[in-house]
């Protein structure tokens, strides 16, 4: 069992070239900040390596942080210009028992990052719920397509804070 | 010399009694194998995670029911544990040992319809009826308890929405003890059944390699040899005064992590339930309900993953807190959302007979995977 300060250091010394940002003061659950376009290396030496053994992702989840500028759009709703999205991995070694939460921080404005579909096959669908209710795209993966909302829909994303109800579905009203 | 015959897609589904829910299977088969199958999911989806970004900490505890609605209470235990570790509240004994009797109880009714509908899938009604008769007298207990039989908003922040009823520990003593010489008649007429066995062991095997990498958890991550249990392996309530047995696969008719195997383990863990239940209800403590309910439920900023062990696998709530009275952002991991992407794997190169036999043993709620 690696303790966060340990990982932390392993990290460090892989990866000269990688600005990670290290937050063991995080109050609930400390996490390492990794740079948007090197997740999917990280993650790989975080499975492969003998002392770690990341061999389960138990969890991933996007949020809409919602701090860009507040602008009007034509019809003179709200919508959010500029600003980040975040995507939390939660990572287990069932081998070791130890635990490490990863988070990546992208625009939320034309969100992209790597998959991490090719290093635990249980990404797959995290990552397709990401992208159908978030936006977010994720490169490499196999199968990116809506998975809860119908594959029809073209209103957008709907867990995005500033997302709009259409007034009408396929000629059903929507607003109730 | 083989001849290549011209592949078929086939739709299992979004109506079919065996999907146990709106759930469309899209088979390519090759004669009556099996080449690929794909899930569509999504007919159920009600907007859970948006829901709650308008609700207050408290409301949100009765949408958790409406997702595994088979196992209610340990939704709820799930979500209000992480609001309880946001907020730094201690809650008295008896609620803990309340929570864990009603758990374990939801957990015996759930695997009594997932051993109840997975033997009438495949043919063998009469199951079903002895397992919906016990899981009756549960919901009865429930209904007691707290006035609802499925859907209980009964753990609360802090506490429980009502004391036990002055009958509970009786009449659950009285359920435990016909229910036990139940569970042998249920394991002789479908458990050693030969023609279940032959439905059942050796279809869909699932290696402990590949469910670790697929995420699969619970039941389903046992069955393929792993004695991995949330209960015990990352401790939460008072799981950790009880003595209780993790059962495991162990291909005793057939293979390691086959659909038989699956199966077994819940029966297994019925078992262990008992005990837990047993044990609970001996040492349970006096004491006030709702004495430690926070009358302003407003966490600090920060972000918490909290998981318990639901009947179908790892439940995990990551609840994002911005400082105000509703959660920012909610995500569920759902168990079944998760276990359901392995169909692909465990039904390749079967008949299509078996995927109903393979999928029974996946044993999913559509209200969990959909949100």
């Amino acid at each position: 069992m690696k303790s966060f300060e340990e990982i932390s250091e392993l990290l460090k010394n892989n990866f000269s070239d990688i600005q990670f940002e290290f937050h063991p003061e995080a109050k609930f659950e400390p996490y390492i900040l990794v740079p948007a376009n090197k997740i999917d290396t990280v993650c790989l030496f975080l499975r492969d390596n003998n002392d770690l053994y990341f061999d389960s992702l138990i969890n991933l989840s996007a949020v809409d942080d919602f701090n860009g500028n507040k602008i009007k759009d034509p019809q003179g709703n709200e919508i959010m210009q500029g600003g980040t999205m975040s995507i939390y991995y939660h990572l287990e070694s069932i081998k070791f028992r130890h635990k490490l939460l990863v988070k990546v921080i992208v625009d939320r404005d034309n969100p992209s990052v790597n998959s991490v579909t090719s290093i635990w096959n249980c990404a797959n669908w995290h990552e397709r719920e990401a992208f159908d209710l978030f936006g977010i795209n994720f490169n490499n993966h196999p199968d990116l397509r809506r998975i809860l909302m119908p594959y029809d829909w073209e209103f957008g994303h709907p867990l995005k804070k500033d997302y709009q109800n259409p007034e009408f579905y396929q000629g059903m009203r929507v607003p109730y | 010399m083989s001849i290549k015959t011209e592949e078929m897609v086939l739709n299992m589904g979004p109506q079919h009694p065996s999907t146990h829910g709106v759930l469309r299977l899209e088979l390519t088969l090759d004669g009556e194998i099996i080449t690929k199958v794909v899930p569509h999911i999504g007919y159920l989806h009600r907007c859970f995670e948006k829901h709650c970004e308008v609700m207050t900490y408290p409301q949100v505890i009765p949408y958790t029911d409406r997702m595994d609605y088979l196992a209610a209470m340990g939704n709820e235990l799930g979500y209000v544990i992480g609001v309880e570790k946001l907020l730094g509240i201690q809650v008295p004994e008896r609620v803990e040992y309340i929570r864990v009797i009603m758990a374990e109880l939801q957990r015996i009714a759930s695997h009594l319809v997932a051993i109840g509908t997975y033997g009438a899938d495949i043919g063998a009604f009469t199951p079903f009826l002895y397992c919906f008769r016990d899981r009756e007298r549960i919901l009865n207990l429930f209904e007691i308890t707290c006035g609802a039989r499925l859907l209980y908003n009964y753990i609360w922040i802090g506490g429980l929405s009502h004391d036990l009823h002055p009958d509970f520990v009786r009449l659950t003593k009285e359920f435990i003890r016909e229910f036990k010489p139940n569970l042998k008649e249920l394991n002789n007429l479908l458990t050693f059944n030969k023609i279940f066995i032959d439905r059942t062991a050796n279809v869909g095997i699932l290696p402990l390699e590949t469910a670790i990498n697929f995420g699969i958890t619970g039941p389903m991550l046992r069955a393929s040899g792993l004695k991995w249990d949330l209960r015990k392996d990352d401790t939460y309530s008072v799981y950790d005064k009880f003595d209780f047995e993790i059962p495991v696969g162990s291909g005793k008719m057939g293979t390691v992590g086959d659909s038989w195997d699956r199966y077994y383990v819940r029966v297994l863990e019925m078992e262990e339930s008992i005990k837990i239940i047993e044990q609970a209800i001996a040492q349970l403590p006096d004491g006030d309900v709702t004495s430690a309910i926070p009358k302003k439920i407003k966490p600090p900023v920060g972000h918490i993953y909290s998981r318990v062990e639901n009947p179908r696998g790892e439940l995990g709530y990551f609840i994002v807190s911005d400082g105000s009275t509703s959660p920012f952002r909610v995500k569920v991991r759902a168990p079944s959302f998760v276990n359901l992407q392995i169909m692909d794997e465990l039904c390749r190169g079967h008949l299509v007979a078996d995927v109903i036999a393979i999928l029974g043993s996946v044993d999913i709620v559509l209200g969990e995977v959909d949100r």
